[in-house]
């Protein structure tokens, strides 16, 4: 047998695409072209409303707000894609985040100071509200991800049953009473003028982006090199770093183009006895923090989708579940363990949702699950298991938001917007269905 | 051929499988050595995979005992079967369609970084040496299992069985869905395997098949071992008998044989 393994290797090259067509030409980068499709799109949309609302819409300011607005559904979205991929469902998202925020606020309004007397100054209070609803949003997904994985109960059912249960005990939590006053560190997760980095971080983390852009490009080529693969042309790689840097580094600079509301700037001149020029005093926010948590998140998620067992695991038991079993695979444990990621990723977008209310109402997260799973499956994820992208259901959430923010800012009320909403949803999905088909028969 | 001496490789003992009510395998008995390939046959339904699934580790026998080199050992999950160094090529192939070459392969048992990350790079490159071997036209090895051809995913069933340097294998059908080239391809491959000392389970509906390849043949009948022969001591007429009227060839009567070739 080891003559099998240790057999001279084959240098089997693949043929390069060819250079004369376009097509040609695209699949040299190696891009995903998906993904590239999806973010024209995004693109055609926002200027699309752009364009009816007489060229209003596309300002800093309302596209950092867009952002924000759309970050607790993205990041939900990228375990969604999980769980989806694997051939489940999560209904209960949306009553969680409920549950979680609710307790964000009683911890700090409440608990903290009446329960364990902790006096106002005390340190690190909101990273221990954090690391608290983190573990209650772990435990309610492990509870449903070991109901669904190790008893076997339809996941459709368990999380219908976590929609209604869990909503329920939001009430029971405060006693139906809406609570406020969060810790004043806590809620910059929320974003916001003082939520956000402001101008030098910005550019900072544009910069660390383009490096890390370029080692990611260059640690796959040698990667590849390593094992004398057919490695991507130069000018692929070049033209790849280079959108990307610019992409990166043009949306620091839009960020930082978005400033601080006049009445906030000029209390902060007051305060620190600067003189407010002529036109005001201009502040740049930059990249507001529920937006890095979003694109941390995403990182993370697509590094775990990617390159760790979990991720493999997942997108195999979601395109055979049989082979999976069969190859040795813990598969309930996998099931129970996206479960638990929700959970996770629940407990953050909670924390962005309570912090933006500076507190908490019964309805925090109300049909999240139904935005999520539209973003995840606008996004590409298909509901017959094994495919979904992380970065596509990020992509999805902004498309959703984009149209509803774009149609609210068009004038269009709510009713209206979820119309459109729902007709969006059962176009990609239908879109998808057909393009599937026409290249299978192809 | 005489059978050798020595302790026998695997050794399944009164082994019971019953779905429900229907007894699929019944108190059935069969040996492996090591160099040997053991053709099991029958009919649809007999029983054959329900059998071999007992080991490796699909479907736990609800009775019975499983020896590996004379150990009693247990086997309640293919975990447990990989780890005594059984692989097994499923009928069905067990692939996931929807992820590449390399990644079926190594599925359940990736290579990984010091970080625990995947290795994806040297799982394609041991990938590329294994089908250099079985299958030298090979070369999708970035596209998802679901656009190959069913040659070229049967390489890969047969790759990652055969990667992971097995002393026991059992093959489920492992040349149905293949071409004539490619089925010569893998009796090369079975053969090979057996010199270098592998014990070898063949599952097969074509008796040519198993009497070109196997040393000794199981056949079974409803759930039921009807018996095991040396291929030397037998003709395909009397094998045939056995699967179909389940009697061993001292039983068969001119008349039995007569009635198989109206």
């Amino acid at each position: 047998m080891t003559n099998v393994a240790d057999a001279p290797p084959v240098h089997v090259q693949t043929q390069p695409p060819s250079r004369r067509s376009m097509s040609g030409l695209i699949a040299q980068t190696e891009v995903d072209l998906r993904l590239f499709g999806m973010l024209v799109a995004l693109a055609v949309i926002l200027l699309a409303f752009d364009i009816l609302s007489g060229g209003q819409m596309i300002s800093p300011t309302n596209m950092v707000t867009l952002s924000v607005q759309a970050t607790g559904i993205a990041i939900i979205a990228t375990g969604m894609v999980l769980v989806i991929v694997s051939r489940n469902i999560d209904l209960s998202v949306g009553s969680l985040v409920g549950f979680v925020a609710m307790s964000y606020a009683l911890l700090m309004t409440d608990w903290f100071p009446n329960i364990l007397h902790l006096p106002a100054d005390f340190p690190l209070t909101w990273a221990i509200a954090l690391a608290i609803g983190i573990a209650i949003g772990a435990a309610f997904g492990a509870v449903q991800g070991f109901i669904i994985a190790y008893v076997g109960v339809p996941s459709f059912i368990v999380t219908l049953g976590g929609l209604l249960t869990i909503r329920g005990l939001v009430w029971y939590l405060s006693q139906g009473a809406a609570v406020s006053g969060l810790d004043p560190t806590f809620q910059l997760i929320g974003g916001g003028a003082a939520g956000s980095m402001g101008a030098t971080l910005t550019w900072g983390v544009g910069v660390v982006g383009c490096l890390a852009v370029v080692a990611f490009l260059f640690s796959a080529r040698r990667q590849r090199r390593r094992f004398g693969f057919p490695i991507r042309p130069m000018w692929a790689e070049t033209v790849i770093g280079g959108v990307g840097c610019l992409a990166i580094l043009g949306l620091a600079a839009f960020a930082n183009a978005n400033y601080w509301p006049k009445g906030l700037a000029d209390r902060y001149a007051a305060d620190h006895g600067i003189a407010v020029p002529a036109g005001g005093l201009q502040i740049s926010t930059g990249f507001p923090y529920p937006i890095m948590i979003l694109i941390g998140v995403t990182i993370v998620m697509s590094w775990i989708a990617k390159r760790r067992r979990f991720g493999r695991y997942v997108y195999a038991y979601g395109g055979n579940p049989d082979a999976a079993l069969l190859a040795g695979i813990n598969t309930r444990w996998t099931i129970m363990k996206t479960y638990v990621v929700m959970g996770i990723l629940c407990a953050l977008a909670a924390a962005i949702a309570a912090a933006r209310l500076n507190g908490s109402t019964l309805d925090v997260g109300q049909s999240y699950e139904l935005y999520v799973i539209a973003a995840a499956v606008v996004g590409g994820t298909s509901f017959a298991g094994g495919t979904g992208s992380i970065a596509g259901a990020v992509v999805g959430a902004f498309v959703m938001q984009s149209i509803a923010y774009g149609l609210s800012f068009n004038g269009v009320n709510s009713p209206g917007q979820n119309v459109v909403a729902g007709i969006v949803l059962i176009l990609a999905v239908g879109f998808d269905a057909w393009n599937r088909r026409r290249s299978r028969s192809s | 051929m005489t059978v050798a001496d020595g302790t026998p490789l695997v050794e399944m003992q009164h082994i019971n499988v019953a779905f429900g009510g229907v007894h699929a395998v019944q108190n059935v008995t069969v040996d492996l050595r090591p160099g040997e390939v053991v053709g099991l046959v029958g009919g649809n339904g007999a029983g054959k995979t329900t059998l071999i699934r007992c080991l490796s580790g699909a479907h736990p026998a609800d009775s019975g005992q499983i020896l590996i080199d004379g150990q009693p050992v247990s086997i309640a999950n293919p975990r447990d079967a990989k780890a005594l160094g059984i692989e097994t090529i499923y009928q069905t192939l067990a692939l996931a369609e929807n992820i590449d070459a390399s990644a079926n392969v190594f599925l359940g048992r990736e290579l990984t970084s010091r970080f625990g990350d995947l290795d994806d790079a040297a799982m394609e490159s041991a990938t590329r040496r294994v089908m250099g071997r079985l299958n030298p036209n090979f070369k999708n090895f970035k596209t998802p299992v679901v656009s190959l051809s069913g040659g070229q995913r049967q390489a890969i069933a047969i790759g990652r069985a055969v990667h992971f340097n097995a002393r026991i294998l059992i093959m489920d059908e492992p040349t149905a869905a293949l071409g004539p080239a490619e089925t010569a391809q893998v009796r090369d491959l079975i053969k090979q395997l057996k010199s270098e000392g592998i014990g070898i389970f063949l599952i097969s509906h074509d008796i040519h098949d198993v009497f070109d390849l196997a040393d000794r043949i199981s056949v079974m009948l409803h759930g039921k071992l009807v018996g095991t022969v040396n291929k030397s001591d037998v003709t395909t007429d009397e094998v045939l008998a056995m699967i179909i009227m389940g009697k061993m060839p001292e039983e068969v009567t001119q008349k039995d044989l007569a009635m198989l070739h109206e």
